[in-house]
């Protein structure tokens, strides 16, 4: 098998990437404008020898998953922004028995149902927060379908590499949108497997007690080893504890294992840095038109920059601190009403010059909008 | 292998209370569980949040301790992805019926073969005694303290009409047959619902002036009769007891193993 | 049909029992008994004819008849 070259729809990229990362589980529920990535694995699934479940509901998809998941197998669900809010429920499991499994968000208008067919970036901030309780979670994010692809894979790789959900926080800009996907050779992309304990039956095995690397590994079920997996806090066999310095040592861990590695997990791609007078961050569908912003506007001599955002959670901060350190002016590109501009701001020493030109009118963010703001900035007028 | 093989012993005395029925229903599980001689590894057992849902911390097997009303969604998933597990849901009314009910309804519909079990004792008994949707009229709950207004359902009615293939009920008084109910419905391949009418001396019982723990369970004798029973026509009020679905119909994960078959072929 | 079996002992866990009286009320040769503990035991073994009603009803799982044959 060579390389595959197809035309596609994000949503498309999506399953692409995720049959190549190994994804032999998905359980989920109709919604727009999602639903190509259900369709398309109901078929592509089986045909693999993988298995497709349409649930009652995303709350019963979000639990399909954890429970796939646990009998060893690469899951995922899809969904969009109504679907994504009564998963958060069980996306809270899966961070609190860190269930390895990726939550794929198609953004539309918010809140509600909102504007169904309409694209948005509004779910940064549920991507972080949504579920009660502290935790750290990961989410990414692409622009374009080589790099929905690829950063499907990634969300495979670091769910089994740290055993924890990862939401892909795509748009539907991109979702819907068509153009060239190649698809690599299997084995040209690394992949991470399921890492299994090499503790034989009849030995302790304790399914939460981290190695000296992080890593927890894991014992399907069915296998020799049983345990208890529970969303109560817990010891290192997975038994309910209220002990304060088990309550403790868990929450630590699973923000730590996570927050601690925040560089490590920045994924991102540096347009025109090197000596930007403007440093625009932008992330998804925003990010399409940031970068030919500055594509325009560097042949005109204008000294532009884009810093365009792979994973925003963990925010990488110390990448954006550092990329703008020398920025007169950073501008926010995003559909929605600032929610990643507030991390930028909290993350640079000059928040008072930190802009944002969005769009919260369920239009995709054009060129000419961005140039109106940056008009201003630069002091020439509307 | 003894029943008590099958127990995580460290954790007795189990947390229920002095009488619960859910300890006699985790009795009568294990029983039916050593009859058929099932091993360890082969089962898995989630459960949901409340009172019931701590059995599965007890039993030495496979256990998904999940979220309020998610277990049977939770099994699915365990279920379809490894079929060659024996999955067993036991939930308590509350969970599996109100919070859970659309879950439950679809597990029926779908004929998927795990075994739900509904330890109903008609009140959230974690929670302090609030009353179910099992309560019924005329109830005393701490949430309704005027007496209940809300109708109740009918377990067995329920899983019927939304098309589980195995459907029965007893009592913790009737501890022998609830185990050989619980063991025909592992071996039945399909969705099975055996409900269990468990006291909950502490809530239901007290606040209803029900007596002690050992008469509920003589109460359950008194209005419970087996399905077919001529005393129910004289008593429409008595509840019966038995199996009142068991039939063939195919299977969703062997089902879903066709539908490999033919995508492969392509 | 089966020999009837023959008791030999009541095994009883007092760390299990938590005394609800379930067995006492519904054993049918009045056999058992709640101590001063409340924790139940067997009075009158003699008498008991080992149909393990208690064994299989204990909500704690803290009662288990032995019989002659070996039984549990």
């Amino acid at each position: 098998m060579s390389t595959q070259v197809k035309f596609v729809q994000g949503n498309e990229a999506c399953v692409e990437g995720a049959l190549y990362a190994g994804l032999d589980f998905f359980a989920g529920y109709p919604i727009t404008p999602s639903t190509e990535i259900a369709e398309l694995l109901s078929r592509r699934l089986p045909m693999a020898g993988g298995k497709f479940i349409q649930m009652e509901d995303e709350i019963a998809s979000m639990a399909a998953i954890i429970g796939a998941s646990l009998t060893g197998h690469k899951v995922m669900t899809a969904t969009s922004g109504p679907g994504f809010s009564l998963m958060q429920e069980a996306l809270g499991y899966a961070v609190m028995a860190e269930i390895p499994c990726v939550i794929t968000n198609v953004q539309r208008g918010g809140p509600s149902t909102g504007i169904p067919t309409h694209g948005s970036q509004g779910d940064v901030m549920q991507a972080r927060w949504g579920t009660h309780g502290d935790h750290a979670i990961i989410a990414l994010t692409a622009s374009n379908h080589q790099d929905v692809f690829a950063m499907t894979i990634e969300a495979f790789n670091m769910a089994e590499t740290y055993r924890t959900p990862v939401i892909l926080l795509f748009d539907e800009i991109v979702g819907h949108m068509r153009e060239k996907l190649e698809v690599p050779e299997p084995g040209e992309i690394p992949l991470v497997e399921r890492l299994r304990t090499s503790v034989k039956g009849g030995v302790n095995y304790h399914p939460y007690l981290p190695r000296e690397d992080g890593r927890l590994p894991m014992s399907d079920f069915g296998d020799v080893h049983r345990y208890n997996v529970t969303g109560l806090y817990h010891d290192m066999w997975g038994f309910p504890s209220s002990d304060p310095d088990v309550v403790h040592g868990l929450i630590r861990h699973l923000v730590d294992k996570i927050e601690n590695r925040t560089n490590l997990l920045a994924r991102y791609k540096e347009h025109h840095l090197e000596d930007a007078e403007i440093v625009m961050v932008s992330y998804g569908s925003a990010a399409r038109s940031a970068l030919h912003v500055v594509k325009n506007r560097r042949l005109r001599g204008e000294r532009l920059g884009l810093l365009e955002l792979q994973t925003l959670w963990p925010f990488p901060k110390d990448i954006v601190r550092e990329k703008c350190a020398n920025a007169e002016a950073v501008v926010v590109v995003e559909l929605n009403m600032g929610q990643v501009m507030q991390e930028v701001k909290k993350a640079v020493d000059f928040p008072e010059r930190v802009f944002l030109a969005n769009r919260i009118d369920g239009v995709f963010i054009t060129p000419m909008d961005i140039r109106k703001l940056l008009r201003l900035i630069q002091g020439k007028g509307v | 292998m003894s029943t008590h093989d099958y127990l995580r012993q460290r954790f007795f005395p189990h947390m229920w209370c002095p009488g619960c029925g859910h300890g006699t229903v985790l009795n009568s599980l294990l029983r039916a569980v050593e009859q058929l001689g099932m091993s360890k590894n082969e089962i898995v057992m989630a459960s949901g949040i409340g009172c019931s849902s701590r059995i599965s911390g007890y039993v030495d097997f496979h256990t998904l301790h999940t979220l309020h009303g998610r277990a049977l969604a939770f099994a699915t998933g365990v279920k379809l992805s490894k079929p060659e597990l024996n999955v067993i849901v036991p939930m308590g009314d509350g969970d599996a019926l109100a919070i859970g009910g659309n879950h439950f309804i679809h597990a029926c519909r779908r004929n998927i073969d795990i075994t739900a079990i509904v330890m109903n004792n008609r009140i959230y008994g974690m929670t302090g005694g609030q009353f179910s949707p099992m309560s019924g009229v005329g109830i005393n709950a701490t949430t309704a303290p005027f007496s209940n207004i809300d109708r109740e359902f009918d377990v067995v009615k329920m899983a019927t009409a939304a098309g589980a293939t195995f459907v029965a009920r007893s009592t913790t008084f009737h501890a022998q047959q609830a185990t050989d109910l619980i063991k025909q419905a592992i071996l039945h391949e399909g969705f099975s619902v055996v409900e269990i009418l468990s006291q909950c001396p502490t809530h239901f019982g007290r606040k209803n002036k029900l007596g002690a723990a050992a008469d509920m369970m003589q109460h359950y004798k008194d209005i419970t009769v087996p399905i077919g029973s001529s005393k129910k026509k004289d008593n429409p009020d008595l509840i019966e007891r038995g199996i009142f679905v068991q039939e063939e119909a195919p299977e969703y994960c062997r089902e879903y193993d066709k539908i490999i078959e033919q995508a492969m072929k392509g | 049909m089966a020999k009837k079996k023959k008791l030999k002992q009541h095994h009883i866990d007092r760390d299990w029992c938590k005394g609800c009286g379930i067995c006492v009320h519904f054993c049918p040769k009045n056999v058992l008994e709640l101590d001063e503990m409340d924790k139940v035991f067997a009075a009158r073994p003699e008498d008991c004819i080992a149909c393990k009603l208690c064994e299989i009803r204990c909500p704690d799982l803290a009662i288990e008849i032995e019989t002659e044959e070996g039984g549990s």
